[in-house]
């Protein structure tokens, strides 16, 4: 991974150090990050199998990889803040404390998924963690989500809303509406650019005419700022910068998350336009989880501790496989419901 | 020579106008580009520049005329040398100016509003409804202001309701449908954006799914299409996607269909493609009165509902219920004129043929039955098809294109549910299958007509 650059347009960017290395987090801190990533990896890497296994269907894209980007940035949240992102959104889903069982029974069609069976992989919501989904379409949570910043204009609280996208989506046209009536109408948004190099298998050089996606609102005059969307640190560290801007009322922010995902765009997804050298490369530099574990060890926490994070995590997700597996599928007469309220 | 000054026309669907000041006088010298008069319409006021150099010789219509018809002569500009004898060398101001220009052979069809004014058109569907107290009263409207009504009495009465789309506030509307609201709301409540509609569209969903309750308003529905995939994909969707855990309580509304000479990209009927989408509901009336309690019942919809208006209706004025909520329900047709003969069905605009079709019809002594679909979708069946085991034949009438139009799906359920019933196999008029012409005679063929109606309900009536 390059190391992040400096801030391009933020303000008091104090937060970090002069060298690149981002504030320490507290053990508590780092523990929580590297149960939360640690969750995400696991439940990932066993859609993955189930998908293997024909237990999931349809598309499925795995969040390996890019775990500290949503980690991060939703310690940065308080309750009332509102997520929307695109298909890559189981990470985001249990970041944002959906339950392991509820999404992975949505991935296998089952009734106990959050959309009853009718959603999948990229459809998923819960207003009562205020997940807005969960979308399928390249960049329309970009305009969604400034609409749920709206609404908080609207409403007079002091909510913020984060907006998930990719690199890839960073190229569509209603972004940039959205970001134009974001800083006119002032409205507090996070847009919180995933930049895991590929938008499927067209690398950022191939797609993209300005690479450095913090830039991207210049014209706007939105302030953004890069990232190192692989330290969970420095991924908080911005995010806090980002989310107290937009809380405070200057509009909206722009982040650019630069991270890595291991696995290809979707399961049925060879990877063949980039080498397995740069894949393992950034495994072994830059993984976000190993970084933690690192870091935890040389601090004198024992492998014990770790382990048992680990077996926890393995038993939610493998639970939840058990869950999704043998949950029923939707009743047929689920087939006419929720088309109107 | 003296030269006439012609009474301007605001947009293409202006068809007269009141001439509200004059600011020259007779006698006065005139420079090209000089404000001569102000003229209005209920949309909006506009000065009258010369674009002749002379002395204005003599002023034909005097200022706080009312319904002055487009083209019609309103004064007479003499050029240098010329004096107020030589007025009488014009030709005679002629009144029938504004009828005069049409093609002859469009004018003998007059399907078009234009062309011929159709007095009787709103007001013979302006009948109260059903479900209106007896000794109600009512009030006469333009649709126009019945639009506005809707959307401030139901942004009164709910705080969650807010306007946004291009020139909706301090312009007061492209159309004028707006006006006021700024005023009395504010602008947190009534948002201009940016010309953006993709964008815009977006955010109102969003906005929605939090529980807020939007009226986006698109210039036109043709720009919507620049809006479609957040429609569909997002509004129309995320209802069955979430479970029933979210879905967004949202009025996209705007005119829809033909306006007149606006050509191929701004005019094209959007029936058939929204109603299409389970999820959206649409609603696309023809009266007044139904306008407003229509667009009322959407905005409390909690689904994302399509509205369709029509911009050459917008003028029209009908009687309108004096009810403090005045609410129609969404889904219901109406037999606007009864008949044993045959059942015309249409909606919107469409009406107009069906109506004067009617009539025409009737001094034949075919009895039309013309049913106001109002609602596309969710569509009554039951009313079509109670008409139809009546009367035994059916004609569509839309301005849409035929394939996979609306006609089309009113005739197949008619086939479904009363194929024992009828007579003759059911007929489509609609807008022909090409881009729509800009040339006024071309135009006016595109279109379906009055005589295409006629022709229609005869055919299938064996006569």
């Amino acid at each position: 991974m390059a190391a992040p650059k400096k801030s391009v347009v933020a303000k008091e960017s104090g937060q970090e150090k002069a060298n690149g290395s981002p504030p320490e987090f507290t053990k508590a801190q780092e523990l929580a990050a590297l149960r939360d990533m640690l969750l995400i990896r696991r439940f990932e890497e066993k859609a993955g199998q189930l998908y293997g296994m024909g237990a999931i269907g349809g598309f499925c894209h795995l969040y390996i990889g890019q775990e500290a980007v949503v980690v991060g940035m939703q310690m940065a949240l308080k309750p009332g803040d509102q997520v929307i992102t695109g298909y890559r959104d189981h990470g985001h889903m249990l970041a944002c404390g959906m339950s392991a069982n509820g999404v992975m029974a949505e991935l296998t069609g089952r009734r106990g998924g959050y959309s009853k069976g009718k959603g999948g992989s990229m459809h998923m919501f819960s207003l009562e963690k205020h997940f807005y989904g969960g979308h399928g379409i390249v960049g329309a949570q970009v305009s969604l989500g400034t609409g749920l910043a709206f609404a908080n204009r609207y409403r007079g609280n002091d909510n913020v809303t984060l907006a998930y996208f990719g690199d890839g989506a960073a190229n569509q046209g209603q972004v940039y509406e959205s970001f134009n009536m974001a800083e006119l109408w002032k409205l507090p948004v996070v847009y919180v650019i995933e930049n895991n190099r590929y938008a499927m298998g067209t690398s950022v050089s191939r797609a993209s005419a300005q690479s450095d996606f913090s830039k991207r609102g210049a014209s706007f005059n939105i302030p953004g700022k890069q990232a190192d969307g692989m330290d969970v640190r420095a991924v908080k560290a911005a995010a806090d910068e980002a989310v107290a801007w937009c809380r405070g009322g200057n509009g909206p922010f722009i982040l650019e998350m630069q991270t890595y995902r291991y696995r290809g765009h979707s399961m049925s997804d060879p990877a063949k336009y980039r080498t397995r050298d740069e894949v393992e490369k950034v495994r072994h530099e830059s993984d976000p989880i190993e970084q933690v574990r690192n870091r935890l060890l040389a601090a004198k926490v024992s492998e014990d501790e770790l382990k048992k994070i680990d077996a926890e995590v393995r038993e939610i997700v493998n639970a939840s496989a058990d869950f999704a597996q043998h949950d029923p599928e939707p009743d047929p007469s689920e087939l006419w419901t929720d088309v109107y309220r | 020579m003296p030269i006439q000054v012609l009474m301007p026309a605001l947009s293409p669907t202006m068809e007269k106008g009141n001439l509200a000041k004059w600011l020259k006088k007779e006698g006065e010298p005139i420079k090209s580009g000089d404000v001569i008069a102000e003229i209005e319409t209920d949309k909006a006021t506009m000065e009258v520049e010369a674009t002749d150099e002379g002395t204005l010789g003599k002023i034909l219509i005097p200022e706080g005329t009312a319904d002055v018809a487009v083209n019609t002569p309103i004064a007479m500009i003499l050029a240098d040398g010329e004096n107020a004898a030589d007025l009488v060398k014009a030709p005679a101001p002629a009144a029938k100016a504004a009828e005069s220009a049409p093609p002859a052979e469009a004018k003998a069809e007059a399907p078009q509003p234009k062309a011929a004014p159709h007095p009787t058109a709103p007001t013979s569907v302006s009948e109260p409804e059903p479900e209106v107290p007896e000794g109600t009263e009512f009030v006469t409207q333009t649709i126009r202001e019945a639009l506005r009504d809707a959307m401030a009495e139901e942004m009164r009465r709910d705080p969650d309701v807010f306007i946004m789309g291009e020139e909706v506030a301090e312009y007061q509307g492209a159309y004028k449908v707006t006006q006021g609201l700024l005023q009395e709301f504010g602008a947190r409540r009534v948002i201009d954006t940016p010309i953006t509609e993709h964008g815009f569209a977006g955010v109102g969903v969003g906005a929605a799914m939090t529980g807020l309750k939007p009226i986006v308003e698109f210039m036109t529905f043709n720009f919507a299409m620049q809006a479609i995939d957040q429609i569909i994909n997002s509004a129309a969707k995320t209802l069955y996607m979430s479970g029933g855990q979210m879905g967004c309580s949202i009025v996209f509304r705007g005119p829809n269909g033909a306006a007149a000479r606006v050509a191929a990209q701004h005019s094209q009927d959007y029936s058939a493609w929204y109603s299409q989408i389970p999820g959206l509901k649409v609603i696309a009336p023809f009266s007044a009165a139904d306008y407003k309690g229509l667009l009322k019942a959407a905005i409390r919809d909690p689904n994302p509902v399509i509205f369709l208006e029509n911009e050459v209706l917008y003028g029209h004025t009908g009687e309108v219920p004096k009810l403090d909520d005045y609410v129609v329900p969404i889904g219901k047709a109406r037999v606007v004129r009864q008949g044993k003969d045959v059942t015309i069905v249409s909606w919107s605009m469409g009406m107009t043929y069906a109506l004067k079709a009617a009539e025409e019809l009737a001094k034949e002594g075919i009895e039309a039955e013309v049913i106001d679909l109002r609602t596309l979708r969710p569509m009554d069946t039951e009313t079509i098809i109670a008409s139809v085991q009546k009367t035994g034949r059916a004609v569509t009438v839309e301005e849409g294109w035929q394939q996979s139009g609306v006609g089309a799906e009113v005739a197949a359920r008619i086939m479904e549910h009363a194929f024992d019933y009828l007579d003759a196999p059911v007929a489509r008029v609609s807008g022909k299958d090409v881009p729509m012409p800009y040339a006024a005679n071309l135009e006016k063929l595109a279109l379906p007509s009055v005589a295409e109606v006629i022709a229609a309900a005869k055919a299938v009536s064996y006569r």
